[in-house]
């Protein structure tokens, strides 16, 4: 293993790396509000990131990555377009693992560009490419953009859409709604007693918590139109389960994306967005007919991320988390922007797993 | 060196476990005053008796300052991250069940299980500005079972005590507590959600990984296994 010192020196090179291509120093603070990160991702994010408090502020968390404290700031303050590095430890909270670190350092780079998402993500991944040419790595990218495009097309009611684009990230309570909504799954017994009820029913039970009677009323009022839509057709969801199996080398991943927007005519845009992501890289000299493409990658645990994603991983060490990771994120800077919005695209590296597998190759 | 046994120091649990050893050979007994907490084991040698607050058992034997102890499987599995490598589960003892349940107001009629739970906990955080808040002292057990399950938008808050009463209070949505008969939820007007048995618990012998066991304490920990076995 590498010494704190070397990691710490390989951090100030690649940081200079990403000066030199345009990129501007920033050094967040390592105690974020912890208000911000929960209401980002929830209570998930306590298994996950440090707490800490005092009387004054309330509770803090220590940061678990960069891009949420990046993200606010340009969002407070940023010219436009913008290009950040940044080089610092993170902090992630370990409650099972004790072999996984709890903190290490991360190198990141990010673009805030309006003019050309392609050519700002083929920027990004090219960048973090070139820093991972001499170690045995393999990248794989994705695309979130083609997931939401897909499930904003379905034809049934904003109300499921709305249900399944909540879980987008959370693989296995989407395949449920799924499967409700394609009456795949039969109505349970509970729920069809209660839909065989007409008018106000609520009152039976004392009325307590902020929940109130009305609340179950207008649910139970959207429970009964939903029962009276069509389940989502047979087709449609064939497609989205094709296309969420795609999984080939670039040149075929297109192909059989192609063949799925016939049934899903809704993901051409963010097919035509891959197409020129596709151009946009070739142009920075990535070899894009041996890059592997994989539909539902970040769908686990990158979620803030909603088009493209990307990430390198050691050939022979499937037991290391990835080397580089990284994606666009959009809707994130919505979030955090007040008001404000801007396309942003970054990635970060790890430098003691570079050095870690260098030290094996030798 | 001898081995250490920890036991619940008071009340119902205490005397139970006395009663559940006393039928396999062994008397447990307090020595001294009714205030002090010191103990002895008769039937079998090499074994000292330690009584302490049933919440503080777990650690104890993460510590591996006790060898073995008695509490309940909930209090285990909440305290004890990767809890089958620091402890051993010798014995369920058959008494002291109690299930870590998530229930609700019974006038959600709309809200039989998770699913529910999940779809109502959006509309809630969009309409109220907050998440909704699930009142509890089992912080772990509970997220984790809920990010399984893939419910979001709720948000745990700490409850030490009387949790049946903070629905009605309106410092939280719904809770995640210990119950034995159900009695205590449905007279604070809850119900308990249909798939949302978080956890079964009852008072368990557990044998810690972690302390150090000498040739005779391995010899003593052999006899005292015969005789949980009769």
């Amino acid at each position: 293993m590498a010494n704190p010192s070397e990691i710490l020196a390989r951090a100030q090179r690649l940081r200079m790396t990403f000066e030199t291509a345009g990129a501007q120093v920033v050094e967040p603070p390592v105690l974020q509000s912890a208000e911000t990160l929960l209401d980002l991702y929830g209570e998930d994010i306590r298994a996950r990131a440090y707490v800490t408090s005092d009387a004054l502020r309330g509770e803090q968390m220590l940061r678990p990555d960069f891009t949420v404290p990046v993200v606010e700031m340009h969002m407070r303050q940023g010219a436009e377009p913008a290009r950040y590095t940044y080089a610092g430890e993170v902090f992630r909270r370990q409650e099972h693992d004790p072999d996984r670190a709890n903190e290490y350092v991360q190198v990141g780079y990010e673009v805030f560009d309006r003019d050309n998402p392609a050519a700002a993500d083929a920027e990004v991944f090219a960048l973090i490419a070139m820093q991972m040419r001499a170690l045995p790595v393999r990248a794989a990218c994705g695309d979130i953009g083609i997931l939401l495009a897909a499930v904003q097309g379905l034809k049934t009611s904003e109300l499921r859409k709305a249900a399944l684009m909540r879980h987008i990230w959370r693989p296995r309570r989407f395949k449920a709604l799924l499967d409700r909504f394609s009456g795949r799954l039969p109505v349970p017994e509970h729920r069809q007693k209660l839909l065989s009820t007409e008018g106000p029913i609520s009152g039976s039970a004392p009325d307590i918590g902020k929940r109130r009677a009305a609340d179950i009323d207008d649910r139970v009022a959207a429970l009964r139109a939903d029962a009276l839509l069509p389940p989502i057709s047979e087709n449609e969801i064939l497609a989205l389960e094709t296309l969420l199996a795609v999984r080939e080398t670039i040149p075929f991943a297109v192909e059989q994306l192609r063949d799925v927007a016939v049934d899903l005519p809704s993901i051409t845009p963010a097919l035509q967005r891959l197409d020129a992501r596709v151009a946009a890289l070739r142009a920075r000299g990535i070899d894009v007919d041996d890059l592997d493409f994989e539909a539902s990658y970040g769908r686990t645990s990158m979620e803030y991320y909603d088009g493209f994603v990307f990430g390198f991983h050691a050939n022979q060490r499937p037991d290391l988390p990835p080397i580089a990771t990284g994606g666009r994120y959009d809707a994130l800077t919505r979030h955090l922007g007040q008001g404000g919005e801007i396309p942003a695209v970054g990635g970060v590296l790890r430098p003691d797993l570079m050095l870690l597998l260098e030290e094996g190759a030798q | 060196m001898s081995l250490k046994l920890g036991v619940p120091s008071k009340g119902r649990l205490m005397e139970k476990t006395f009663d559940w050893f006393a039928k396999r050979g062994l008397t447990l007994s307090r020595t001294g005053s009714d205030r002090e907490y010191a103990g002895r084991v008769d039937g079998i040698d090499g074994i000292e008796l330690v009584l302490l607050s049933a919440g503080e058992i777990p650690r104890e034997l993460a510590a591996g300052r006790i060898h073995l102890g008695v509490t309940g499987t909930d209090l285990v599995h909440e305290k004890l991250p990767r809890w089958e490598q620091q402890v051993e589960e010798v014995a369920p003892m058959g008494f002291g069940y109690a299930d870590l349940v998530l229930a609700v107001p019974q006038f959600w009629i709309d809200v039989e299980g998770l699913d529910d739970l999940d779809a109502v906990s959006a509309r809630f955080r969009a309409k109220h500005g907050h998440r909704m808040r699930i009142a509890t002292k089992y912080h772990r057990l509970v997220r984790e079972f809920l990010t399984d399950a893939g419910v979001a938008d709720y948000q745990l808050v700490d409850s030490q005590g009387a949790t049946e009463g903070t629905v009605k209070n309106e410092t939280a949505e719904m809770i995640a507590d210990i119950t034995t008969t159900g009695d205590t939820l449905r007279a604070n007007h809850l119900k308990i959600l249909g798939d949302g048995l978080v956890l079964k618990s009852q008072a368990t012998l557990w044998r810690s990984r972690i302390a150090p066991y000498e040739t005779t304490d391995k010899a003593t920990l052999n006899a005292f296994r015969d005789m949980l076995q009769g």
